[in-house]
């Protein structure tokens, strides 16, 4: 036994520095590949990014015969998709975890859940197909009622192909589901029973307990997982690719086809030539780089600010 | 309706093991409580008078949770409980059909073992209990709210504590204070009945001793249960006390007798501590 002087901090067994050692190279190993990912990025498009400049996010044509290059179709077809999918997505999730977690009977949460867990592990190309043949059939017959009945909403314009913006981000919502269903399930039965039980002994029916106490406090639980599934939906390419149509123009339309930054990387990249293009390319996958990183961000502060006006410290 | 079918007034029988005065609140005849087929409390008879203190006691397992939580139906959740025999709540089956459980724990608070405080403010904390059930008046509900949030910490004698720092988290006080918050935020809904179990086993002396003395304040206004393994608090602060024994409830009586003077051998050796 070594002696142990009061004030002097525990000193370190040879096994603890070890460990400490492995832990801090795995967890500067992450930063490293994030760093380097970033270089070679930035390296590859460091033409492109020299030749267009800023005015590359905000410019719309893409015509690499020409060499005219803009970002902002993929960028807007990125977001809006995303967007699609989490306003399906979000009600969608909550209401099957809460049902998961509060009101299935318990023979039926095992094998519920089991079901969602395994939509989760589909490979995308199956949902590409699925759309393409299944959801996008479906989605005529009622594109066409809504262009008929409701095209002084601008977002109900254009031709009923079936595939374009709202095909690839209903696509999305699908894919994304089991993710925010699942997470958002472990959230709320982690909820301690003694919350829910405070909120009982207060008159609070099953639903108020729900909707008050249970979801405020896994707020950041279910944010988080929203937020895993954002991330996803950004960067999702295959099924995308397969149902969102492709066409470089922008348009207020949900019906209209679009374009992704990762359909583009994935339709264009084998058939680019010449330097200007790859590195065009590669300052696109750039952005989405970028962009995940900042979505990201924004998560966390809002985060950081909802658990904070709570006044509540993070347990984590 | 539940509610008027909870309210309308009738005579309590007059508690007649205990000899009070008080017309009976809740009232347990041969009550049997089970988990699955084990029977947790086995054939209770118990009156709990108006405005008294009563403290259940006994060893560990003997069933005074499962029984105090039968009170405001808090065993509803507990899938394979059943409950036989009849607890009546001013004379009236609180397990009867027509029953609403929710409007019953309105008017039977409960005060758990663990603080438990919703992590939001402490004015939070408060109000969320009269605002879902509606008791808010429609105009004027910002004064309603600060009067409620002020009458309520200042009746669980944590006002002057907390008065200026209501915005924030019920997480933030210490444990005796949060004891305390959740006591204020019962009362908030001015129930008749207050149900405790073991309100101070996670607290210091000091604070224990705080929260004995708002129940000592407390009793004035509200009928009181408490669950206590701490013989010296349920002399302290209970006008009544029974005592379970395996499910059975063994004696019961003034606390006053229980303590100087029980009837049953076994009462006598459980509090004097010779087993337990
Ligand atoms: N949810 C439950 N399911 C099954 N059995 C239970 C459940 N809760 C309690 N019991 C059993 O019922 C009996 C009484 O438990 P109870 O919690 O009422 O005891 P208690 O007197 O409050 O004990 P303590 O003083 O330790 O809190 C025990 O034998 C316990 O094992
Ligand atoms: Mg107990």
């Amino acid at each position: 036994m070594r002696a142990l002087h009061p004030g002097q901090p525990w000193p370190p067994t040879r096994t603890d520095r070890l460990f400490r050692m492995l832990i801090w190279s795995f967890a500067a190993g992450l930063l490293v590949l994030c760093a380097l990912i970033l270089w070679v990025l930035v390296s590859h498009s460091w033409p492109a990014l020299q030749r267009f400049g800023p005015s590359f996010l905000w410019q719309t044509t893409w015509d690499p015969v020409a060499e005219q290059f803009g970002a902002l179709p993929f960028i807007y077809g990125t977001l809006l998709t995303a967007a699609i999918a989490l306003a399906v997505s979000v009600p969608l999730s909550l209401g099957a975890a809460i049902f998961l977690a509060e009101l299935a009977p318990t023979w039926l949460r095992t094998p519920f859940s089991f079901v969602i867990e395994l939509l989760a592990a589909i490979p995308s190309i199956i949902y590409g197909l699925w759309g393409l043949f299944v959801l996008v059939p479906l989605l005529k017959p009622v594109q066409a009622f809504l262009i008929e009945h409701c095209s002084w909403i601008p977002l109900f314009r254009g031709s009923p192909y079936g595939t374009g913006n709202l095909a690839a981000g209903l696509i999305l919502a699908i894919m994304i589901t089991p993710i925010i269903t699942a997470i958002s399930r472990d959230v709320i039965l982690a909820v301690p029973r003694a919350i829910r039980e405070a909120a009982y002994a207060l008159g609070a029916t099953r639903w108020e307990t729900i909707r008050g106490p249970v979801l405020h406090y896994g707020r950041a639980g279910i944010l988080g997982a929203v937020l895993l599934a954002l991330g996803r939906a950004l960067g999702e390419t295959m099924a995308v690719t397969m149902v969102i149509g492709n066409s470089t123009k922008i348009s207020a339309s949900l019906f209209d086809p679009g374009y992704t930054m990762a359909s583009l990387l994935a339709n264009e990249f084998t058939e680019a030539v010449g330097e200007t293009y790859v590195s065009v390319l590669l300052e696109i996958g750039l952005i989405l780089f970028v962009l995940t990183i900042v979505v990201n961000a924004l998560a966390r502060l809002l985060l950081w600010k909802v658990t904070r006006d709570a006044g509540e410290a993070m347990k984590e | 309706m539940v509610s008027e079918y909870l309210e309308q007034p009738t005579e309590g029988t007059p508690a007649e093991v205990t000899g009070s005065a008080q017309p009976t609140v809740i009232e347990c005849r041969s009550a049997w409580v089970k988990y699955g087929d084990n029977p947790a409390v086995k054939d209770v008879t118990l009156d709990f008078p108006a405005k008294q203190v009563t403290s259940l006691i006994g060893p560990s397992g003997c069933g005074k949770s499962t029984l105090l939580r039968s009170f405001n139906r808090m065993n509803d959740f507990i899938p394979g409980i059943k409950i036989e025999g009849q607890i009546l709540y001013h004379g009236r089956d609180l397990y009867g059909r027509e029953v609403d459980p929710v409007e019953v724990r309105r008017r039977i608070g409960m005060v758990f073992q663990k603080p438990n405080p919703f992590p939001k403010s402490i004015f939070q904390n408060i109000v969320w209990g009269p605002m879902i059930n509606g008791l808010a008046p429609r105009s004027g509900r910002k004064a309603w709210q600060q009067e409620l949030v002020q009458r309520c910490l200042e009746g669980a004698a944590l006002w002057d504590e907390v008065k200026d720092r209501l915005h924030e988290s019920g997480l933030s006080l210490s444990g005796g204070q949060q004891q305390r918050l959740c006591i204020a935020r019962a009362l908030a809904m001015d129930p008749e009945v207050i149900l405790m179990d073991e309100p101070c086993s996670a607290l210091d002396p000091r604070s224990t001793l705080r929260i004995e003395d708002l129940i000592d304040e407390l009793r004035t206004r509200f009928t009181i249960i408490i669950v206590t393994h701490n013989m010296q608090q349920a002399a302290r602060v209970s006008d009544l006390t029974a005592f379970l024994y395996e499910g059975n409830l063994v004696e019961h009586g003034p606390t006053q007798k229980i303590f100087t003077n029980p009837d049953q051998k076994q009462t006598e050796e459980y509090i004097t501590g010779r087993f337990g």
